[in-house]
């Protein structure tokens, strides 16, 4: 780390908000072990070990808070915990649970303090401590980040030996004999002449007990499961069509429902005609909403139908009309007054930019939906006393308190049915989704309603990826970079959604400059500004946030400067690059793609990108050819360190696809505005990518890093620099904004 | 209205103009075949109708013409090649489109028993995945194509 210059910490708020936090809670709160909210409504034949362990006479419930998307953290969770339990998982059922502070992420937390995190100094860390003490008394439940793993990996470990000995002690009190003497193997303890006890027989009896907490948990070289090819615990569900998304659900007398929402978000109804809807065959009712109208009707398509006949006169929202108005609005904001973090600020960029001239350049990134496959979904049932709910969420405690607030039900029977979700790229972050079908249920009570949006209204009423622009300036000097600056401008997610859920934090909002500010180079005059403009369009986090954009503008900007410096691109940035995780990344995909340069033949060319994102450094080599038809992104080198890889099959899945997600992206997808709303509603005009463009890619993990860290979000941020830069390499012509289906043809 | 879904015999009624995909999910409950974007360009509610492809979201009801299968009973109880090959290659991430897919595999499969990339590209671009598992996918393909000309 040696040359990389320390971080300024100028405006360290968010920070000192959490140390008075941790003060005004005591010491004693952040502390104190969390009860187990499983010990509540327990039957006498069941047995709740740990609030991740539940063993009744029937089977083992292993509790998987983090929510799954499809980035496979249900079964990794309960892999974790079958590791120590000695048990196969796949026997397993697998519960949510309940939002509980004892399930809170402290990682998700931490990692938003104004610090890299290769940051592993005596300050950085302390801050992280501080702060993951608040998340736990706060009872932060979220998923998201990149984050369930890197927070998660012990703490399940522990849970399953806590379980096992637990049970150990039970048959020992049984059979008379030490724990010592005891082993366990495939769901039972084992006596030493060969007699199995199934936990399941030992629940009544481990239920009487203190869990043993104090157990040491094994070393790698003793794992079953971790580390080995494994198989998803809901891999054969979503290949014989037998997983339960939301929309699934099927409940007695269940009616279907659909919602029409001001396509201006937050803006009002004025008044509606739902005459001719009300008369429609199947037609239950039709109730007003926030912002709103929704049809409830005897199925989905008879819904959908009836909505569309409603005749609804909405209100203008509170922001600009068009995307232009937008980006008139974001130039307008690149004001000293708008500056809200310069977290990077080695050397003096002024000085050293104000003796040449130098290399400059402007970048752009649209407005972007998430755009799950599966529409967004509740499910909800309703009476004055208990209130259910079937829906995917990432941030279950906050839809507890929320529906709780909406309903007038106590928080404690608002009741949280989670399920997969069938793709989310952060859009389940928000709960906006469910208050209406809420809304629904209280005007039925009694007869559960299944809320399905359309795909319109899905994309209509995202909460999009934020335009975001950035202004570089740069000087080359004998053949190496030697002053960077970059300016990145937009609107601020972490305002727009804390803002919804629970207010706004104070202090350098860290998201906005992600993948920018804490990039591991050394560049002797190296700065980086984040400027916030006004929210306009509520915002969202999207796959990799921040650097999303900001990986995009730093690394295509570095690619820039090193072609003006005329050296090598790869060979440029190891020697720029002072971290070596990070080195190792760039070496590995190198030796991957047997890296002679970017020119590779005639109307070809190949591009390199860097970026440490989510706490894991990752470097793609994207290669294009160029056809009669447009450009082919034919293929993909990537390589990234996680640390140790725990389900490394998975782990593949996860790098290639979200280098995919980051490519179909950059290619061709945006949202651009109009009326306030969306003009992409659907698939025809914001395509993504298809199998006939998917190139062959090659991944590897390399798992040296100390650190464990989430693996579903890096490789996104690194596509579309790469993809940009290969482009470069095989046109000439460098693309400052995406998406480049607006400048080049794809095939 | 008289039906035939993975074997069953199932009578109804309903418009003539309500799309098989939610004759299937809300009138008959079975939720296999997947709603994701209405418009027949995503694939999601891929069945099978006379044993072929067809994109449920687009085909009413009443223009139903032969019987369906769904994912739940591709391998008519039994796993069937390509969805054992799906499992080996662990295609799935969210999985939400991935009925659709295997429905879509099954199809060019049954045409062509040894497709090229190519073929593959030509079969399964109107199958969307926004999780990226395309690669698995074509590999999946492969090996059961592969195993289906063995059996």
């Amino acid at each position: 780390m040696g040359r990389i210059k320390t971080i300024a910490r100028r405006s360290f708020l968010i920070g000192s908000a959490a140390i008075l936090g941790g003060v005004a809670f005591g010491a004693y709160a952040v502390a104190r072990e969390l009860p187990n909210p499983l010990l509540k409504g327990l039957g006498p034949d069941e047995a709740a070990l740990t609030p991740f362990v539940k063993i009744t006479a029937e089977g083992i419930t292993l509790i998987v808070p983090r929510a799954d998307s499809g980035q496979g953290i249900a079964s990794l969770q309960a892999c974790l915990i079958a590791e120590e339990l000695d048990f196969d998982p796949h026997t397993a059922t697998l519960d949510p649970g309940q939002p509980d502070a004892v399930y809170h992420n402290g990682t998700v937390a931490s990692d938003g303090l104004p610090f890299p995190l290769y940051d592993q100094s005596g300050v950085a860390n302390a801050a992280r401590a501080t702060v993951q003490g608040l998340a736990k008394v706060m009872g932060l439940q979220i998923t998201g980040g990149s984050s369930s793993t890197s927070d998660l990996h012990e703490k399940l470990r522990q849970a399953g030996a806590s379980a096992r000995e637990t049970l150990k002690e039970a048959a020992a009190l049984r059979s008379g004999l030490s724990r010592a003497d005891l082993s366990t193997a495939d769901g039972a303890v084992v006596l030493p002449d060969g007699t199995r006890i199934p936990y399941t027989d030992l629940a009544t009896e481990a239920a009487r007990l203190d869990p043993i907490q104090d157990v040491a948990l094994r070393s790698p070289d003793q794992w079953r499961l971790l580390g080995k090819p494994m198989m998803r615990t809901d891999m054969v569900a979503k290949c014989t069509g037998a997983q339960v998304y939301g929309v699934d659900i099927r409940l007695p007398d269940m009616v279907f429902a659909t919602v029409r929402r001001n396509p201006g978000i937050g803006g009002p109804v004025l008044g509606y005609d739902d005459a001719v809807a009300k008369a429609m065959p199947g037609v239950r009712a039709i109730v007003a909403v926030t912002d709103g109208i929704a049809v409830i009707a005897d199925n989905t398509w008879r819904a959908f139908k009836a909505a569309d006949a409603v005749q609804i006169d909405w209100g203008a929202p509170s922001y600009p009309a068009t995307s232009a108005k937008m980006w008139a609005m974001v130039e307008a904001n690149h004001s000293e007054e708008n500056r809200n973090s310069r977290l990077r600020d080695d050397g003096d960029v002024t000085q050293a930019l104000g003796t040449s001239a130098p290399v400059t350049a402007e970048y752009r990134v649209p407005f972007l939906a998430h755009a799950g496959l599966e529409p967004l979904s509740a499910t909800v049932l309703y009476t004055p006393e208990r209130l259910d709910i079937w829906t995917a969420t990432q941030v279950p405690q906050a839809l507890r308190d929320k529906a709780a607030d909406l309903s007038g039900v106590a928080a404690e029977n608002v009741i949280l049915h989670v399920l997969h979700a069938g793709g989310s790229f952060g859009r389940r972050l928000d709960i906006d989704y469910v208050l209406p079908a809420i809304e629904c249920a209280m005007a039925v009570p009694g007869t559960p309603v299944q809320m399905t949006l359309t795909r319109e209204e899905d994309m209509t009423h995202d909460f999009p990826r934020p335009i975001q622009m950035a202004r570089c300036q740069g000087l080359v000097r004998d053949g190496q970079i030697a002053a960077l600056n970059l300016d990145t401008i937009g609107p601020s997610v972490t305002e727009s959604w804390f803002g919804r859920l629970m207010g706004a934090p104070p202090g350098p909002d860290t998201l906005l400059v992600a993948g920018a500010f804490d990039q591991p180079y050394a560049i002797p005059h190296y700065r980086v500004s984040g400027y916030k403009t006004p929210v306009m369009v509520p915002v969202g986090s999207w796959r990799s946030p921040g650097s999303c954009a900001n990986a995009f503008f730093h690394d295509t900007f570095v690619d820039e400067l090193i072609h003006a410096a005329g050296a090598d691109p790869l060979a440029e940035r190891l020697r720029l690059i002072d971290h070596s995780d990070s080195r190792r990344v760039i070496e590995a995909v190198a030796e991957m793609c047997s890296w002679a340069g970017t020119a590779v033949g005639p109307d070809r060319g190949r591009g390199i990108a860097f970026a440490y994102a989510h706490g894991v450094p990752v470097a793609a080599v994207v290669e294009v050819a160029l056809s009669d038809r447009g450009i082919r992104i034919e293929k993909a080198w990537v390589a990234a360190d996680c640390g140790f890889v725990y389900d490394p099959v998975n782990a593949e899945a996860q790098l290639t696809g979200s280098l995919i997600f980051g490519l179909a992206h950059a290619m061709n997808c945006e949202l651009t505005y109009a009326d306030h709303a969306p003009i992409q509603t659907n698939f025809h005009n914001y395509e993504g990518m298809r199998m006939y463009q998917s190139p062959q890619i090659e991944a590897r993990l390399l798992g040296q890093a100390a650190q464990v860290r989430g693996l579903g979000e890096p490789a996104t941020a690194v596509a579309a620099p790469a993809l940009g830069n290969a482009i470069f390499a095989a046109t000439g012509q460098r693309l400052r904004e995406m998406p480049f289906s607006n400048t080049m043809t794809f095939a | 209205m008289q039906l035939t879904v993975n074997g069953n015999s199932h009578e109804f009624t309903v418009e003539e103009d309500m799309p098989l995909l939610w004759v299937l999910r809300d009138v008959l409950g079975i939720t296999g075949p997947k709603y994701g974007c209405g418009i027949a360009r995503c694939g999601a509610c891929t069945v099978h109708v006379g044993g072929a492809a067809v994109r449920s979201c687009q085909l009413a009801v009443g223009d139903v013409v032969g019987d369906v299968t769904t994912i739940e009973d591709l391998g008519a109880g039994a796993i069937h090649p390509v969805q054992a090959a799906w499992i080996a290659h662990q295609v799935a991430q969210c999985g939400y489109c991935q009925s659709g897919q295997i429905m879509q595999a099954v199809d060019l499969l049954q045409r062509n028993a040894d497709p090229t990339d190519d073929d593959i590209d030509a079969a399964m671009s109107g199958n969307l995945c926004r999780c990226g598992t395309y690669p698995r996918i074509r590999a999946a393909i492969k090996s059961a194509a592969t195993a289906m000309r063995g059996a």
